[in-house]
């Protein structure tokens, strides 16, 4: 299989301290890759230099061939990443299906003079972005929501809209950042089976960041850890499991002994 | 649904035509101060529905809108007066040469003028949105004064404090209202469209909207750009409506005006911005009945000038306290939304 992204000795610091030493990191195409790692690792951190938030000191990231280490984030979604984010961040005030209009615009509007040039064309193009829109809610089941507020929908369906408004830029790789985080049970076994489904049927590419081991081991292909800004392991779920350092991160080395 | 775009299409045209024919009433016996406000309303309109583009829609906060305008009205203004009405005018210092030999008919000047504002407002997005929020009120605020005090010290461009005299007035009707029409359309059509939405993203949430591969500088330099240029044109008509123009006119004071009829209006909401446009073009005359004395039975009132402007403040209190978020809030008019209240009302004593 093809590596999707390549992230080669990516170094992140703020001040003093090091957010992220060296990481090395590969994601093959079409895999479900999780990144985890006790509170304050630097699990977002990758995500903010990989979608362009923050540009890293030193370090490449290839992703498709192409060098994005140091783009804008705009850019870099246009290039086919799209990402999520671990406390939600909708635009409250619009309605659902405004939110994924907005995921559409990458496809339409290239040309700065567009709206004076489009003038007439422009409710052509407004049908079919609503079409598409509705298309894509109707397949991910929130077809019925449509009107509601987006900031006004209950926390899961929230963490799902988001979801579903990256999709709508058309990704080849989606970064989730704690999908899980605040569901309950029911809601999670949903979400795996969304995430999984969104793979296979859109042929995505996923990275996720999640704390809840019972669903990274459950739906992820490979593993990377991360303690401190650097990589102590990565491997399969079987792996990550059974790891000796990645036990110590996670209880501690007292904890260890104890049981 | 094609049958609702019909209806829909024919209210808009039919109300259009309701205001032509208003305004055709109005032009041949209503008295010269109702014409005058009527034009006030017009060019209030126009400004504050672009202003709203930046502030409610885009949501910066600009504090800008009187340099463009102040950009818009002595552009427009210099293109009309003739060679001699300048050389008559300029008693300080000598207008400098290739101004002082142009002069324009009005909607070229016009045109002109808007462009003019738009590419001052291109130039200066660089510095501005490089900041946010309470940042960039105070460039866009200094900007402001910028261009005041450039209009009061470039003797030989803008006759200095002295300030352009005898400008015709061109401004009637016709041109406010055609241009108050032709503003809201536009604005309306680009709030509607991938870029308004666009626009809206980047006021709900800058982060997600780069996020969703929205290039942000750009569209709030659209943004600003489009409302500089209504701007422009709305200091143009100005300045033709009032036939003189000096710097104090531009001062401040007409941007925090502006911003009461976005904020009461509805920040965000075009509807919103017309109704406060509307409200503050009228209320501010009808409110004269205040400042004048009065005898309710035995008491007499003596009058009190200035007055108009105590309760105005109150008014504007009261709206802030009852409605937080201006008269519509973001709502915005649709023929659908009047149609299903009308509908509602007549179907109603049929069902009970």
């Amino acid at each position: 299989m093809t590596n999707i992204m390549t992230i080669k000795n990516l170094t992140v610091r703020f001040d003093a301290l090091e957010a992220l030493s060296s990481l090395d990191m590969e994601v093959a195409s079409g895999s479900i890759v999780g990144l985890i790692g006790p509170n304050g690792a630097g699990k977002t951190t990758v995500f903010n230099v990989l979608s362009g938030f923050i540009r890293p000191h030193e370090g490449s990231i290839s992703f498709h061939g192409k060098e994005i280490a140091r783009l804008k984030p705009y850019k870099i979604t246009s290039l086919g990443m799209s990402r999520t984010f671990q406390n939600i961040r909708l635009f409250g005030e619009l309605s659902v299906i405004e939110n994924v209009m907005i995921g559409f615009h990458l496809s339409y509007n290239s040309m700065f003079l567009g709206p004076l040039l489009s003038l007439f064309g422009y409710k052509k193009i407004e049908k079919e972005i609503y079409e598409r829109a509705i298309m894509l809610l109707d397949r991910t089941g929130l077809l019925n929501l449509i009107d509601e507020k987006a900031s006004v929908l209950p926390y899961g369906l929230q963490r799902k809209l988001e979801i579903v408004r990256a999709i709508a830029t058309r990704p080849k790789l989606l970064l989730l950042d704690e999908p899980a985080a605040g569901m309950n049970p029911n809601e999670k076994e949903d979400l795996m089976k969304f995430i999984t489904k969104l793979r296979d049927k859109l042929a995505l590419t996923i990275l996720l960041i999640e704390h809840d081991m019972h669903v990274v081991m459950k739906i992820c292909d490979r593993i990377t850890v991360l303690d401190y800004g650097e990589k102590i392991a990565e491997g399969s779920p079987q792996d990550i499991k059974n790891n000796q350092r990645v036990i110590e991160a996670y209880l501690g080395e007292a904890g260890v002994a104890e049981s | 649904m094609n049958k609702e775009k019909l209806t829909n299409n024919a209210a808009t045209i039919l109300s259009l035509i309701a205001i032509f024919g208003f305004l055709v009433w109005a032009n041949s016996y209503a008295s010269p101060y109702v014409i005058q406000i009527l034009n006030i309303t017009a060019i209030y309109i126009i400004l504050s529905t672009s202003y709203n583009l930046v502030n409610g829609v885009t949501g910066q906060f600009s504090l800008g809108p009187n340099a463009f305008m102040a950009i818009g009205a002595y552009t427009s203004a210099l293109l009309t007066l003739t060679p001699l009405e300048k050389e008559i005018t300029y008693i300080i210092e000598p207008i400098v040469s290739p101004l002082g030999e142009i002069s324009l008919p009005f909607l070229p000047s016009l045109l002109i003028a808007g462009v003019t504002a738009s590419i001052v407002a291109f130039l200066i997005a660089f510095p501005v949105f490089r900041v946010r929020g309470d940042y960039l009120a105070i460039v866009t605020l200094g900007f402001g004064e910028i261009v005041r005090v450039f209009a009061t010290n470039a003797v030989s461009i803008t006759n200095g404090s002295l300030g352009l005299k005898g400008i015709k007035q061109y401004t009637n009707l016709w041109w406010s209202w055609g241009w108050a029409v032709v503003t809201v359309f536009c604005l309306i059509g680009l709030v509607e469209s991938s870029y308004g939405r666009a626009m809206k993203a980047i006021r709900e949430d800058e982060t997600a909207a780069q996020a969703m591969g929205i290039n942000t500088f750009r569209y709030k330099m659209l943004a600003f750009i489009i409302s500089a240029f209504f701007q422009g044109i709305g200091g143009g008509l100005l300045a033709h409506l009032l036939t003189t123009i000096d710097p104090k006119l531009f001062s401040f004071f007409l941007t925090f005006n502006l911003l009461i009829m976005v904020v009461a209006g509805g920040l965000g909401s075009m509807t919103g911005s017309v109704i406060g446009a509307v409200i503050f073009a009228w209320g501010f005359e009808i409110l004269r009945w205040f400042e004048e004395p009065h005898k309710i039975g035995d008491i007499s009132i003596p009058a009190i000038p200035g007055m108009r402007m105590v309760i105005f403040s109150l008014l504007l209190i009261l709206i802030m306290l009852f409605f937080r978020r201006g008269i519509t809030g973001r709502w915005e008019f649709s023929w659908d939304s009047l149609f299903n209240v009308l509908g509602r009302k007549i179907k109603l004593p049929k069902t009970s």
